[in-house]
């Protein structure tokens, strides 16, 4: 089993986190992991990305190319790497930042309306955490279980009262695939 | 316990844990983590953490505290390693260990700030002034990157000499689990001498006289005894310290030589052609200097071309083509600037140089020829069974054996037969196929 995964947007939505998390939950249920992130000099509103690889025997390549999961949080990502995903990959996109697109057939395509969840939820820098659970649901790499446990170790006891609220926005994020 | 962390931060954390408590650097990017992890770790573990005004000076603090004994590391990445290049010159004239960190990006000039591997030549042949070598290791991993960082303090006290660990910008970045339980507390190597050399203000005895931490020969012969001497050294480090990891080479018609990162771009192709039948090794030297120059020539019998893959223009492959000695023709692919090879690129690069052909009605043919010569050595297993058989003195006492044999002989032939039949079918069958696609494709083109 090997799961690649590409978390792209722009700096400061939390793209790299969403990465992290699904990297360090699946080192916890006994996975191989990598975690490579790509980002210009900026601090915030620049390009980021980074390269999931999770796999039940050591990593070769920890960087992904033409990925079989992309998860896109804004448009210039979505038109950078959506051609280069193979045939049946999945597209998960924030469907609030993103329209206008024309999407590809061969690919199983779940819009993701992140930021507007996150506003219903009244916490609207939960959006990426909306976009975690929706990629959970839909590739069920890590039980949600230990996602969320791993997002309390994350948190630590100095946010530990940040966790329900994460926690919900997982929890919507995966209504949104179970549909 | 594994915990997921960068490559930079498990360095530093090595490093500590290997008893370095002087760290001097000055920051560039992709290794920012080291001084950013330093600085909170040091003053912890009652080390010294300076950001200094310059890489020079940074090096030259090196100097100084490696002058006197102790665990030294800096770290920077390749515009910032130039500059230190005048001051490691003069700690391997003086014979100072220390640890240099290079998390190497694109160049030449500032360059841009993506991985490259393109200080391979400026590593592995001193990179400053006057005849010298540092030993350089190349992690390709976070969890190698500890176990590197910590020997290169023992390398560098065994011969009081540099040792540069260069990893490709990737290796800082990435994250990945990461045990550290047998490095924490890591004692030095148990062959370490105590450091009787260093200047550390004591009293002169005859055991550790007054110690002078110089470069400075101005007589030529002195000079020369100086450099024969380091020489003597660079011999040791060639003889006892050269590492390097061999994947499935043992039956490899091309063999594949990259490091760092670029080694798990090319595992992935591998697999992949390995999959599709192709014999491909690779050989991952660990030390870029020394070069494991003996593991590739034991290669030479089996291989039949090498290919030598890097982020730079072509660097490592003329170590690789001095140790094949024009033996077998030494191929390259390589991306640089901050491009980072793909594993399909690499995959593409295979098939190229082995032949190997996408073709169906040639794979087609491959498996007809293979069935004729099924077929043929199983005829001549029977021709060379009877003959042994006749030509035998127990001939007339053994028929009942004699039966069980042309029994089992027979068996095998039809055995063989079959296998032929097979392998024929299923090749004219994808012959079949692949002609039918033609003709639908051809049909969809009239349509159109």
């Amino acid at each position: 089993m090997e799961k690649q995964f590409l978390v792209a947007g722009f700096g400061g939505q939390g793209v790299l986190l969403i990465g992290q998390l699904i990297a360090k939950a699946a080192m916890r249920q006994g996975y191989e992991v990598s975690w490579m992130p790509a980002y210009g000099p900026e601090m915030r509103g620049g390009e980021a990305n980074c390269a999931v690889v999770v796999s039940d025997e050591p990593i070769g390549s920890p960087l992904v190319s033409e990925p079989p999961v992309l998860v896109a949080m804004n448009k210039p990502s979505l038109v950078k790497f959506m051609p280069k995903m193979p045939k049946g990959g999945v597209l998960l996109y924030n469907a609030t930042l993103i329209d206008g697109v024309e999407l590809r057939t061969d690919i199983k395509v779940i819009p993701v309306h992140c930021n507007e969840i996150a506003d219903q939820l009244q916490n609207a820098r939960t959006s990426n955490m909306v976009m975690l659970g929706a990629i959970r649901e839909a590739t069920d790499v890590v039980t949600q279980e230990n996602l969320i446990e791993t997002l309390r170790d994350w948190l630590g006891e100095k946010k530990a009262a940040m966790l329900d609220i994460n926690k919900q926005a997982i929890i919507e994020g995966e209504k949104v695939v179970k549909g | 316990m594994k915990k997921l962390m960068k490559g930079n931060e498990a360095i530093a954390e090595a490093a500590i844990q290997a008893g370095c408590r002087f760290f001097f650097g000055y920051p560039i990017t992709p290794q920012n983590q080291i001084p950013e992890y330093m600085s909170k770790r040091m003053p912890q573990v009652g080390g010294c953490f300076l950001q200094s005004e310059s890489e020079v000076a940074a090096i030259n603090m090196v100097f100084g505290a490696g002058g006197a004994g102790a665990r030294v590391m800096t770290s920077s990445s390749s515009p910032g390693i130039s500059l230190k290049q005048e001051g490691i010159s003069y700690i391997v004239g003086a014979e100072v260990p220390c640890v240099i960190v290079n998390m190497v990006r694109g160049g030449p000039g500032l360059g841009g700030i993506q991985p490259a591997q393109s200080d391979y030549y400026q590593a592995t042949r001193g990179g400053g002034h006057g005849d010298y070598h540092m030993c350089v290791l190349a992690p390709s991993s976070v969890q190698e990157a500890v176990t590197l960082t910590q020997d290169a303090f023992d390398i560098a006290d065994r011969y009081r000499n540099p040792v540069m660990i260069m990893g490709d910008g990737l290796i800082g970045q990435m994250m990945e689990p990461v045990d550290l339980d047998e490095a924490s507390n890591r004692k030095p190597a148990p062959d370490l001498q105590e450091k009787k050399w260093a200047a550390t203000g004591h009293v002169p005895t005859e055991d550790a006289p007054r110690a002078v931490i110089n470069s400075l020969y101005i007589d030529p012969q002195v000079l020369e005894n100086h450099c024969k001497h380091l020489q003597e050294k660079y011999d040791a480090i060639e003889a006892a310290e050269c590492r390097w990891q061999e994947e499935q080479v043992e039956d490899a018609e091309l063999v594949i030589v990259a490091y760092g990162t670029t080694s798990r771009i090319v595992r992935s192709a591998m697999r992949k052609c390995r999959a599709l039948g192709i014999k491909v090794g690779m050989i991952r030297p660990i030390t870029l200097w020394p070069f494991p120059e003996a593991a590739i020539r034991a290669t030479i019998p089996t291989a039949e071309k090498y290919l030598c893959v890097e982020m730079s223009m072509g660097q490592m492959v003329d170590d690789v083509r001095l140790a094949v000695n024009g033996e077998r023709p030494v191929e390259f692919y390589g991306r640089t600037g901050g491009m980072v090879p793909t594993v399909n690129e690499i995959v593409g690069k295979i098939k190229e140089l082995t032949g190997y052909s996408e073709d169906i009605l040639s794979q087609a043919g491959k498996l007809f020829n293979d069935a004729v010569n099924a077929v043929g050595a199983a005829f001549g297993d029977i021709g060379k069974k009877i003959d042994e058989t006749v030509k035998s003195p127990e001939f007339a006492q053994k028929t009942e054996t004699l039966k069980k044999q042309a029994e089992d002989t027979a068996a095998k032939a039809a055995d063989g037969i079959a296998k032929g039949a097979d392998a024929l079918a299923t090749g004219l069958n994808k012959a079949i196929d692949a002609l039918k696609k033609q003709f639908d494709n051809n049909d969809k083109g009239g349509e159109q």
